[in-house]
Order: C-alpha cells, then structure tokens, then sequence
C-alpha cells in the first residue's frame, strides 16, 4: 500500500497541492482522475519521486521514503515499474532489450536468465515475436505493452500509469486497461493510474480520488459514482452525454 | 544595466546547473560492465563516425594552406621549403586542434545535445530514473570518456592527412617540388607542438561533450526546444573552445 499524508506541493508561490491524503491499496487498480491542470500528473510525479513535495509524508508500506538516503531511494525504486505516457522505451533498443534492461541494471542474472524472464513477460503482455523490433515499428498500443513489459520485468511491488489510454483508440485502450487490471490482481501489485478516460474509470476503478484545483474533492470505488453528490466530480464525470444518458439510466433502475 | 545585470545572473545560475550536472555526472558507474559496453558505443558513434569528416575536410585545408603559402612568398630570398614548414606549423598549432574541435563541436555536439534531449521530451530520462539509474551518469558519462579519449586519435589523423594534402599539391602540380616541402615540414620542428595540440583537443573535447550533453539533458519541451537546445550547444561549446584556445596557447607556448 502507498499511503499519502498532507502532500502540500507549490511551485514559485503558487500551490497545485493542497494537503492531499489519500491512501492507495495493494491488489487493487486505484485510480487519480481530474480535470486538466488538477494536479493529478503533479500528484504522481510527487509519489513517484519525480517532485519533491513541500511537505508531507509518502509512505510505500510505512517507508517514508522522502526521509530515505539516496542509496535507499534507488533500492526503493527497483520496486517500482512504471508506464509513462509516452511510453518513454528506449529507442535505440530493440523491444527485448527495453524489457531485459532493468534485469541488466539490477540483477546478477545471466544473459539466458534474462532473455527468458523478459520472453516471459513479453508473452504475458501478448508480445511475442515482436522482441526484435525497435520501438519505432511498434503500433501506439504495442509500445504500451512494451512499455507494462519493461515494467513489470523486475517484479514491481509497486506500479505507476501515466495516461496508460493517451494517443491509442478505445479498443486499444480497453486491452491496456485489462491488461494493467489482471497485472495488477495476479501479482498483488499496488498500481496507481493517472487518467482522465472515463471508460478506464467505469471499467478499472477499484480506487479512486478525483482531484479538483489541486484539492482531493471525492474518493470512491466506481460503483460509488452515481450516488456521488460532489458538484466538481459529477460535472467532470457526467460531462459526455453518453455519461448523462447512462447516469439516467442507472437512476431509472434505482 | 538591468538587463546586463540579469543576462548575468542567468548565466551564472546556468553554470551552477552545469556545475551541479558534472557533479552527478562523475559518479561511480551503476554496473561497470554496462558503462564499457556503452563507451565503446560512443567511441563507435563519436569517434569513428568522425574518421571521415575529419580525413576529407584536413586533406583539402592542407592542399588550400600549401597553395595560398606558396601564392604569398614572392621574395625570390624566401626559400620553397618555407611552404612545408609554414604547412605543418598552421595545422600542428592551430587547425589540428582547434579548428577541428569547432568543427566537431558541430558533428558531435548537436548529437549529443539532440539524442539527449530527446531522450528528456519523450520522458525515457525520467523512465531510468524511476528504475534507479543515475541517467547524468548513464547517459553523459561514457560520451565525455569517449570523446576525451578518442580525440587524439582524431587530432593525429587530421594532423597527418592535412600535411598529406600539401604534400599532394606538391607532387601533383608544378607550383613547388615535394621533396622541398618534405623537408620543410622535417625543419625546426618542434615535438611539443604535437603534444601542444593534443593537449588542448583533450579540453576541447571535455567542453564538447559536456556542453552539449548539458543543453540536451535541461531542455523542456518538444521538438522546437531540442532543436535550440542543440544550436545553443554548437554555439556555447564553440565560444567556450575560442576563450579556453587562448587562455591555453598563454600557458602552455
């Protein structure tokens, strides 16, 4: 479980963060939704270590790790896999060597040990035969599951999407979204999912914070949606008509 | 004066970045046997991806020197070996290492300073840092020990193939007699002008890398913020080879 307490985070005066709590569970996909400009990408990048809050505490199972040493934060992050928006694979590698990379960096593993865990974890992501390709002859959705593949290689306890559905078409983003749901059941993994998507939120929602200016305005499991009466959250949920027609819907069978 | 004041105080907080860069830079490598393979890379990718350029523009500006020495010496009292010796005192002094750097400055360091940067916009910067790898060092580490230890290899072939054009001027048209440049080239020679010029490449090639792996590793943005950044490299690490050429010539001549 990653647990945040009281993240306060400014930036040249200016507060995105406002004494953001917020408790993210193991086995679970939870969910940080908002509107652009929200402080949801801020919020990871401040979980994740990529921004250093002003203050509060971020626990990864109790570890503070904003109190750690920079010997035990690079420890820390061999837990932690994540998907980027962009994918981020390395381009001048091809597709197996983007998985087996983190195995090179931080195992004593053979090259053949390797070889078959990112084989392994490129099957499981239904990549395979595509491990020699480069990342630039991948399909947007293929760089996705590249990109879970290289992620998941080490084992992550812990595991960060930023806009895993970003730039790839809805059918596409349906098999991403599974494929980050079933992941994260099989290896009780903690998995924390920056969206916006709100097929992804009716679909994966386990857990979910929705964050209104910089301030948590609403937490909840997607089933907890249609019975929300925060006035922030049920405009930017219920801003689509399709999401309005189902909301009706829903309270029609109520 | 307060725009003076703040073009100051910009740049000086851009070489503490830099400062603060090299310092994560030069660290100790997360796997020795990954940085090898990877300096071995940039010596393939920086270094001999150079041989080329290197070879063709030393060959013909040594040709050019020969040629525009001898269309100067008019004084029939200035003896034709004067043509080798004023060759090889230009490209040993001056062309071999510094002219050569600016050119390189161009080849190399808009790489750098673009592959780097790219690598920030497209976040696989902040991908090897999530899994705990020191990028500065990853990334920059083995191109400066590359680039550094590869140079005089670079300084030597331009060396030798910018005499090798005058000597071929010589041999090929009427305007001297080879065998006079030969020997100018073997009068008053002095071995430390070839140490002189290795010498300066190796800081040239330390501003190259680390100038543009600097620009390419702090650009924000896309595509149109790499592109600066690289042209901001090309234009700082050429600046910066101008001042150290100087500060250098004083010390060492």
């Amino acid at each position: 479980m990653i647990e945040a307490k009281n993240i306060i985070k400014s930036f040249e005066g200016k507060v995105i963060l406002h004494n953001i709590s917020a408790k993210f569970y193991a086995g679970k996909t939870n969910l940080i939704i908002g509107q652009s400009g929200s402080g949801k990408t801020v919020l990871m990048k401040s979980l994740v270590g990529l921004l250093r809050p002003d203050s509060g505490e971020i626990l990864y199972d109790g570890r503070d790790f904003l109190k750690y040493n920079s010997s035990d934060i690079k420890d820390l992050r061999t837990e932690i896999g994540m998907l980027f928006q962009g994918s981020a694979l390395f381009d001048s590698m091809t597709v197996l060597e983007n998985v087996m990379f983190p195995l090179l960096m931080f195992t004593k593993q053979s090259y053949a040990e390797r070889k078959k865990r990112a084989e392994f974890c490129l099957e499981r992501v239904n990549l395979k035969g595509a491990d020699k390709l480069l990342p630039a002859e991948l399909s947007g959705g293929m760089q996705k599951r590249a990109a879970i593949a290289r992620a998941i290689a080490l084992n992550p306890k812990y595991l960060f999407c930023d806009e895993p559905n970003s730039g790839i078409d809805p059918k596409t983003s349906l098999v991403i979204d599974k494929l980050i749901h079933d992941i994260t059941h099989e290896y009780n993994i903690t998995t924390i999912i920056n969206t916006h998507d709100m097929n992804s939120v009716m679909g994966i929602g386990e857990n979910i914070i929705f964050l209104n200016r910089g301030h948590l305005s609403w937490e909840g499991t997607k089933e907890d949606i249609f019975s929300s009466t925060d006035e922030a959250f049920n405009e930017f949920v219920f801003a689509s008509d399709i999401m309005k027609e189902v909301k009706d819907y829903v309270n029609r069978g109520r | 004066m307060k725009l003076i004041k703040t073009f100051i105080f910009d740049n000086l907080a851009k070489f503490g970045r830099y400062i603060m860069l090299l310092g994560k830079v030069f660290t100790r490598p997360d796997k020795w046997s990954v940085f090898f393979k990877r300096y071995i890379d940039e010596v393939y990718k920086l270094g001999f991806d150079s041989i080329a350029i290197v070879f063709t523009i030393s060959i013909f500006i040594g040709a050019v020197i020969a040629i525009q020495t001898q269309k100067n010496i008019t004084s029939p009292f200035i003896p034709s070996y004067t043509i080798g010796m004023l060759t090889r005192e230009t490209i040993l002094l001056e062309f071999s290492s510094t002219i050569m750097a600016l050119i390189l400055a161009g080849k190399v360091g808009s790489s750098i300073s673009s592959e780097i940067g790219t690598m920030r916009v497209t976040e696989q910067i902040d991908a090897l840092e999530i899994m705990g790898v020191n990028s500065a060092n990853f990334l920059i580490l083995p191109k400066i020990t590359a680039l550094v230890t590869f140079i005089p290899v670079l300084v030597t072939i331009s060396m030798v193939m910018g005499l090798l054009g005058g000597f071929f001027v010589g041999e090929f048209t009427d305007m001297f007699p080879s065998s006079k440049y030969i020997y100018g080239l073997q009068s008053y020679f002095q071995e430390f002008y070839v140490w002189y010029s290795i010498i300066k490449s190796l800081f040239f090639a330390f501003v190259i890398s680390t100038v543009a792996s600097f620009y390419g590793y702090t650009v924000k943005g896309g595509a149109t913020e790499v592109g600066k950044a690289s042209t901001d490299a090309v234009v700082v690490s050429s600046v910066t080879i101008l001042l150290l050429d100087v500060l250098l010539t004083k010390i060492l001549l």
